[in-house]
């Protein structure tokens, strides 16, 4: 019961992620909007690394493919590789302090973003603007945000539980 | 093995189109994401459709109405000057590209990706949308499907850096390509030399070339000519006519594709110019119809005792090419 009682707040997380992913923006705002299913993701990596595994970032990266309309795999690749590295540091990163955390989210960005753009240059050489990093600068801003909503997400469910009891 | 099973995508995306049933059956997936989003500006419109005042709505029906009458008596020539055209192309042994068939869609407000002018229909391939249908509304070209999925479909807008439509200049048949910039008002013209016949105003036509846009909508109209001393090519640009970010409906276009056989060589046409029916004698008639002249009765189309608006037209001036709306008047039946 608890199991399903998580994964449907991740599911539901990253939906909402997803949406605020594509939500219609004037376009000089639009630049802004920073990569929130893999904020997201990360976080739920960081906080239960043993039900968010790689296979889930992939498939949600997938699905992030077809919502932005991109080639096949691109998110997915992307995702998979950072959360392996969180992961990889998940239980090193939880003792950091908020601004090294800060840091790390930010070359986590910074790496999706650029397998991104890599992708894009395959595909037919594109021209890079300074506008394309700035994703990565709001995302960073934006986590100490989502860390603190999501934990609190997380730890309503023992809120409610600790009621009962 | 993630890493190797999305390198295995990317290059299998890229090289078919073999994915796209994957594609389509994810869609179904995130299509709840789309209208959720979508939902604020829904309810929006909704709820301020339902405070409007009625002296508002009236005055809109009003409005409408009247607008719907003066398009539908400029139809009714159109009807006969289609009829003509057919018969004079038919004289130049020229074939004939029959009219359109359209399909309302209406746009999801989201926003898939910054730089690039894509929007989402709530139309996709359950309603027979497929990719590189041309897109349009009710001022000109939006641009074409780009992607269609099971329940929404893809459009990429004209003004898309990576978009191009062949135009022609309405004034005097300059052919050449729109391209889009980047930015949602203004399209580029950058293969015309600089002695181009080409002046601000000139109103830029689709011209069918390439074959996914049907000929004869308007696209743009030009508002920038520079010719660059040093350079082989001008730099014009040019003002979509189509209102590309505040529409919410759009029509996408299939175009009918088998011409309209030529009229003069079917058979069972009346012929005007051979005069083989003069040979016809009286006697040929049916026997109780023996005067000259046939009796027929004909029901006049518009509707003359149910009316209660009509147009006067006043001759509308010789010069201008295209009958305009401006010269007619309403009158009210008293």
């Amino acid at each position: 019961m608890n199991n399903y009682y998580s994964l449907i707040k991740i599911v539901v997380s990253i939906f909402f992620a997803m949406c605020l992913r594509i939500v219609p923006l004037p376009p000089e705002l639009a630049v802004f909007n920073p990569d929130w299913v893999l904020l997201v993701l990360i976080y739920w990596s960081l906080a239960v690394p043993e039900r968010v595994g790689i296979f889930h970032a992939w498939s949600f990266g997938l699905l992030t493919d077809v919502l932005t309309g991109r080639l096949f795999g691109q998110y997915a690749l992307a995702y998979s590789l950072v959360i392996f590295l969180c992961l990889k540091f998940h239980k090193r990163l939880r003792q950091f302090p908020l601004l090294q955390q800060e840091l790390f989210i930010f070359f986590c960005l910074l790496l999706s973003q650029l397998l991104l753009f890599l992708i894009k240059n395959l595909q037919h050489p594109a021209q890079l603007h300074g506008i394309f990093w700035l994703p990565v600068l709001t995302g960073t801003l934006a986590w100490p945000l989502v860390f603190t909503l999501l934990r609190f997400v997380r730890l309503t469910r023992r809120w409610s539980r600790r009621i009962k009891a | 093995m993630a890493v190797i099973a999305s390198l295995a995508l990317l290059i299998a995306e890229q090289r078919s189109q073999q994915l796209d049933f994957l594609r389509a059956a994810l869609s179904f997936v995130i299509e709840p994401v789309k209208h959720l989003v979508d939902l604020p500006t829904v309810l929006i419109e909704q709820a301020s459709e339902s405070i409007s005042a009625y002296s508002t709505l009236k005055q809109e029906n009003e409005h409408l109405r009247q607008d719907q009458l003066i398009h539908q008596t400029q139809l009714l020539k159109f009807e006969a000057l289609e009829k003509e055209n057919i018969r004079l192309r038919a004289l130049l042994e020229n074939s004939f590209k029959l009219g359109e068939q359209v399909l309302i869609a209406e746009l999801l407000s989201v926003n898939m990706a910054p730089y690039e002018h894509i929007v989402v229909v709530n139309k996709g391939t359950r309603f027979g949308v497929h990719p590189q249908q041309p897109v349009l509304d009710a001022n000109g070209v939006v641009g074409q499907v780009f992607r269609a999925l099971p329940l929404s479909s893809e459009i990429m807008l004209i003004t898309d850096p990576n978009h191009a439509i062949p135009v022609q200049v309405n004034r005097n048949g300059l052919l050449t390509i729109a391209v889009g910039s980047g930015q949602i008002n203004r399209l580029n013209l950058p293969f015309l030399p600089s002695n181009a016949d080409i002046r601000p105003g000139d109103l830029l036509i689709t011209s069918g070339l390439g074959g996914t846009f049907p000929q004869g909508y308007p696209v743009a109209v030009v508002d920038e000519f520079t010719s660059q001393l040093n350079k082989p090519f001008a730099n014009i640009s040019a003002t979509p006519k189509a209102k590309l970010d505040r529409n919410r409906e759009l029509m996408i276009v299939w175009s009918n594709s088998t011409p309209v056989p030529l009229i003069t060589k079917s058979p069972n046409l009346p012929q005007t110019e051979g005069f083989p029916q003069t040979q016809v004698g009286l006697d040929e008639l049916p026997p109780v119809n023996k005067k000259p002249l046939a009796n027929i009765t004909a029901t006049p189309k518009a509707k003359l005792d149910r009316n209660r608006e009509l147009l006067i037209m006043r001759n509308p001036p010789v010069t201008s090419p295209k009958p305009s709306i401006s010269p007619t008047e309403e009158a009210g039946v008293e």
